[in-house]
């Protein structure tokens, strides 16, 4: 039993301490190792699309982790005390958003959105004010952060929903008894007892975010995120550098993952005190 | 309330409701000259499916068999952490096993691009005296990078459901005679089905859509239903037979996860039943 799970976490961490050796490689062949050097850091540091896509990536995944906390917990607060044919509805879309694969999103949402703006471009032009440019719509950051939401958001409802139903409804009511406001009761009683789950939320949909490759791939445009930086690095051929840009992604989400871990069992402690 | 929920609303209506009207409206029309959405109705589309089978084949032997191979080889290893392991170091070795899954499934699939590759194991089986032995680009290769990539979506959930399960029931076995191999047939394992139902279904959906892992380790040769529709809608551009395509997947998941959710609920009741 033993031996067998030394050899799963064997193959579990080998490719991955694979990738962090290589990139300490001298040489410039990804494939073969000659001493250690660290000069693929800089030269990945100093890749000027690299880091664009870095950024694009940051922005992104930032803005998604916001917009799905926000509109997740609004969510889960009001479907919490709601029921009827709404409901279930909305049920059924938070799990079809979740179930249906990142590919199909990526490519219907593609479609969908370059089909509207076929329409609206040229409406836009004829409204415009003669003599100004008018404005184009078009695939890029709007549309990542719009499709991932899509995922995380339902994400972030699942999360903050099982914390709700964890909660002591008690001390709701005792505030509504004590004739504090509603935003009072959220803001005093309510958010102090779920914002473990909203963090850890925020943390999963940035990581979700930061590392999704196949719905930024149909829907950035002309905006390349990381994960679609680097696929398109693979496909002309390995070398160190994209080895040194990888160790730097898996050591970036390792430590957001291990925060998420910490507010997370933070979270339940709490709930066990309380 | 109503204010609470209406941006989720909106936000299902604009990115999930709409483009899959759009994919299935496009699913029936016609490719314009240059590429795109020419209009029109037509069942012209689903029709040629056919000139995509290969692909359909592909995805639905392998995704099964990925998930099939995924539970034998974590089974032992979630029983190994729900039952056998020391307490000490239950919750280290429990996140070793998640963490990988939290990280980019891209950095980590192209890892095996070396290690399958020409200078990977096939060199070091050349030095052992096995020659000729082709790896990447293979089924083996995809398969195994499917187990290495959703392994721990299968460990966790069937970790889960050992964990909860009543210790008491397997010292009962014992001491009625029951051999460790009995004790697990007619206890273990039936009562492990919840979490064995829930991993199967969690990466069997993630399968179904898989791009990534054929397009490094198949290189082409081994797609799935992901890589033809990556195919049509980028290079040859016809969305109207890349919509039938994605439009085919989504019906043939939901028919295979509903079914798969039936017989599921059927199994655990049978389960619930059995210990009373």
């Amino acid at each position: 039993m033993r031996i067998y799970a030394t050899v799963v976490y064997l193959f579990l961490y080998v490719p991955i301490g694979l990738i962090v050796l290589f990139s300490f490689n001298a040489g410039r062949h990804a494939s073969e190792l000659r001493g250690l050097s660290i000069q693929w850091y800089g030269k990945a540091l100093s890749n000027p699309f690299a880091g664009d896509a870095f950024f694009t990536s940051l922005e992104i995944a930032f803005i998604v982790a916001i917009l799905s906390s926000l509109m997740g917990t609004a969510a889960a607060l009001a479907l919490q005390s709601m029921k009827g044919p709404l409901r279930v509805i909305l049920d059924g879309l938070i799990y079809i958003s979740i179930m249906i694969p990142g590919i199909v999103i990526g490519i219907a949402t593609l479609v969908a959105l370059v089909t509207v703006f076929d329409f609206f471009n040229p409406l836009l032009a004829t409204l415009w004010p003669e003599g100004y440019t008018p404005p184009k719509l078009h695939m890029g950051y709007a549309s990542v952060i719009a499709a991932h939401t899509l995922f995380t958001m339902s994400l972030v409802i699942i999360i903050v929903r099982a914390r709700i139903a964890g909660m002591d409804r008690a001390l709701i009511e005792a505030s509504m008894d004590l004739y504090a406001s509603p935003w009072r009761t959220f803001y005093q009683v309510t958010l102090p007892q779920i914002y473990p789950a909203i963090l850890a939320g925020f943390l999963l949909s940035f990581t979700f975010s930061f590392d999704d490759f196949i719905i930024s791939f149909f829907v950035a445009g002309p905006n390349t995120t990381l994960p679609v930086y680097i696929f398109a690095s693979i496909r002309r051929g390995i070398t160190p550098e994209v080895n040194a840009i990888g160790t730097m992604v898996l050591a970036g989400s390792l430590s957001l993952l291990i925060v998420a871990q910490f507010f997370m069992r933070d979270g339940r402690r709490r709930a066990k005190v309380n | 309330m109503a204010a609470l929920l209406a941006p989720t609303t909106l936000w299902f209506l604009v990115m999930l409701i709409m483009p899959l009207i759009v994919i299935l409206i496009f699913s029936f029309g016609e490719r314009a000259a240059v590429g795109g959405y020419g209009g029109g109705f037509t069942f012209e589309q689903y029709a040629n499916l056919p000139a995509r089978l290969k692909a359909f084949q592909n995805t639905l032997t392998y995704a099964p068999l990925g998930t099939l191979l995924s539970l034998l080889v974590a089974y032992p290893l979630a029983y190994f952490l729900a039952l056998k392991v020391d307490r000490r170091f239950k919750l280290v070795l429990l996140v070793l096993v998640i963490v990988p899954f939290w990280t980019s499934l891209l950095i980590r699939t192209y890892a095996w691009i070396y290690i399958l590759g020409g200078r990977g194991i096939p060199t070091i089986l050349e030095w052992i005296g096995i020659e000729g032995v082709r790896l990447i680009n293979t089924p083996t290769a995809v398969l195994i990078g499917i187990v290495y990539g959703y392994l721990p979506l299968m460990v966790f959930p069937v970790y889960v459901s050992l964990e909860k399960l009543d210790k008491s029931l397997l010292e009962a076995s014992n001491d009625l005679g029951g051999n460790s191999f009995k004790t697990f047939l007619q206890i273990t394992l039936p009562l492990s089905m919840p979490g064995i139902a829930t991993g199967c279904m969690l990466v069997f959906i993630l399968l179904m859509g898989e791009f990534l892992i054929p397009a490094f380790l198949g290189g082409g040769k081994v797609f799935f239903i992901g890589n033809a529709m990556v195919d049509l809608f980028l290079q040859s551009r016809n969305w109207p037979f890349g919509s039938a395509v994605a439009a085919t997947l989504v019906v043939i998941m939901l028919i295979t996860v509903s079914i798969y959710m039936r017989l599921a609920m059927r199994n655990k009741t049978g389960a619930d039943q059995s210990l009373m």
